[in-house]
């Protein structure tokens, strides 16, 4: 983003482009950590009308590296919206007909609080001395947001990834607000595996020097290189070997021979450098540290005392998840036990196996059976809450 | 799974031993004709347990609860009495284990209703001794080599094993080719012989 680069600072951070709610001392947001966050604010986009019964109100989570910008123009990238493909007038969640929240996480850079925002305590931004945000901490803080919408149950909370991990967090936490939820790719906790990458791309943009010890804004800094390398080995498991074999297999860029030498000779090479270029124009090195750890802390079991099933005990959320054959991130088994957890708390709940190459994020992509998916579950979680059409 | 190629003749049958409004879960869903009856016509509370992930996705589509999983392996995950009602129609031939499938049905529900083609019939017995060759019917349409039927059985074989697992029978209908039920005061054998598919309401 060209404000980004300019001015060194986060201007999307503290003055979003998209409505923002505040919450003042009186309303401290009460964090896992233990400690509070106080002033804080929540920034958000909404889509479509809010009905009379406010029972029409769909929530969007999004992704660790998404945004509130779900189904309209990016400010910062100029880009479609993440989920424009699903979202919107006539489209499968039909704004014409639903109130479509979606907010930005706290712990983000786009208008929520984060690393990014200014500490009020200083005048400069948090850096590291914003306290470590976890998943719940996320939900506590959007939960805020439906209460200042005067919304009682959200008709539905859906979501991808990490935002599929905020939908279980919320179907637990506050079962009686949720009458359906929609996680897709996610898990229940974050494995061993996901953490070990996670932890690659944190020790990449700390070991950049730019990086300061979280302080670069006050050296008029970014650490570019090591977030863009965070992205790029990120980028890699976000994918499949069959989708990147299909798409790049061994082809040379520009060229019809190889180098001999370390320029991107390879077309993944030359496309996993773009995916990290673009990245850090859109996005806060700092906040990708508090995000990817809010991921790695979450474990939905082991805060119910190791059993998953007690996460959902006595639940009457209306359940649909979804998982693809290709997601080596979140693969199905992750999906699975969460779905014989809910069977084992008694809940309804459906899942779907979509058979695809296109890896974790075919979620993000227009996959005609997802779509089914969410518009079969949609229609029938409407008809059961008395939605009409 | 949808192991049978004909018109499911069995599924109003079924249907009509359960009550508007109870909890269903139906194991070997298929495509959801079951469950969209039961949904329709009676306002069941209803789950489905699909094989396939074809028909999970399409049951989806259509508005239904049901997830993917095998009945051999995925009834372990359900609580006790979970249910009203736990229906395996047209699937107990193709299970693996239909002994211990059908003794977690009886654990799952406070009722077990299983349908499934009768091995005894005539028809079927006819093929083996006159013909010497394992049987292909408009309800058994398949070839011995390709058939997902791997546990056949005949009615008096089903009520040996109700009888092994401690369960009763409340109710047991037998419907001959033409779909129509067999009475009955007809003896046991005569249900055998003649019954093409049979329906039994089970508790324990």
């Amino acid at each position: 983003m060209a404000a980004l680069r300019a001015g060194k600072t986060n201007n999307e951070a503290d003055q979003p482009s998209s409505p923002v709610l505040r919450f003042g001392p009186d309303k401290p947001l009460k964090l896992d950590a233990g400690t509070l966050l106080s002033p804080f604010q929540i920034a958000y986009q909404t889509y479509g009308t809010l009905n009379d019964a406010r029972s029409n109100a769909i929530l969007v989570c999004h992704a660790l590296t998404g945004d509130q910008h779900v189904a309209n123009t990016n400010p910062v990238t100029g880009k479609p919206g993440w989920w424009e493909v699903l979202i919107g007038p006539g489209k499968i969640i039909d704004t014409n007909r639903f109130f479509v929240i979606c907010s930005n996480v706290i712990g983000g850079c786009l208008g929520s609080t984060g690393p990014a925002s200014t500490n009020p305590a200083t005048g400069k931004p948090y850096g590291l001395d914003l306290p470590i945000i976890t998943i719940r901490d996320m939900v506590r803080a959007q939960q805020m947001l439906i209460d200042h919408f005067g919304i009682e149950q959200l008709f539905c909370v859906l979501g991808g990834s990490m935002g599929g991990m905020q939908v279980l967090e919320w179907a637990s936490s506050y079962p009686e607000r949720v009458f359906s939820a929609l996680p897709i790719a996610t898990g229940a906790r974050h494995s061993s595996q996901n953490i070990a990458f996670h932890e690659v791309g944190r020790q990449a943009v700390m070991a950049d020097p730019d990086w300061h010890g979280g302080k670069y804004f006050e050296h008029g800094k970014r650490p570019e290189k090591g977030l863009a390398v965070a992205r790029m080995a990120a980028h890699i498991t976000y994918l499949s070997e069959a989708a990147l074999h299909r798409k790049f297999g061994r082809n040379l860029q520009d060229r019809d021979h190889l180098t001999f030498g370390f320029d991107a000779d390879f077309q993944i090479e030359s496309y996993l450098r773009h995916q990290g270029m673009t990245f850090v124009d859109r996005f806060d090195a700092n906040s990708y540290l508090y995000m990817t750890r809010s991921m790695d802390y979450f474990d939905l079991a082991a805060d119910h005392g190791g059993r998953l099933a007690d996460a959902f005990a006595g639940t009457r959320t209306r359940f649909c998840l979804v998982s693809f054959t290709s997601d080596w991130l979140f693969p199905t088994e992750e999906s699975r036990s969460i779905v014989h957890a809910l069977n084992a708390a008694g809940a309804s709940v459906s899942f779907v196996e979509i058979e695809t190459d296109r890896g974790h994020d075919a979620f993000l992509l227009d996959e005609p059976e997802l779509f089914a998916a969410i518009n079969g579950f949609i229609g029938s979680a409407a008809r059961a809450r008395g939605l009409t059409s | 799974m949808s192991v049978n190629g004909n018109q499911r003749v069995d599924l109003e049958v079924v249907a009509n031993l359960i009550p508007p409004q109870s909890r269903v879960l139906d194991v070997g869903s298929g495509d959801g004709s079951l469950l969209e009856l039961l949904q329709d016509t009676k306002q069941v509370d209803g789950r489905g347990l699909e094989l396939s992930q074809r028909g999970v996705n399409e049951c989806v589509a259509r508005g239904l609860s049901v997830i993917q999983g095998d009945a051999d392996k995925d009834l372990e995950f359900y609580p006790d009495k979970g249910f009203d009602f736990v229906v395996l129609s047209q699937t107990l031939q193709a299970t693996r284990n239909p002994k211990l499938v059908l003794d977690e049905l009886l654990r799952i529900g406070n009722r077990a209703i299983v349908s499934f083609p009768n091995f005894g019939h005539w028809r079927v017995r006819l093929s083996l001794f006159v013909k010497g060759r394992m049987p292909v019917t408009a309800d058994l349409p398949y070839s011995w080599y390709d058939t997902p039927n791997i546990h056949f059985c005949t009615i008096r074989d089903f009520v040996n094993l109700c009888e092994e697992l401690g369960a009763t029978v409340e109710k047991a209908t037998a419907l001959d080719a033409a779909g129509q039920k067999i009475g009955l005061s007809m003896p046991w054998w005569f249900w055998n012989f003649f019954g093409q598919q049979a329906v039994f309401l089970l508790k324990r």
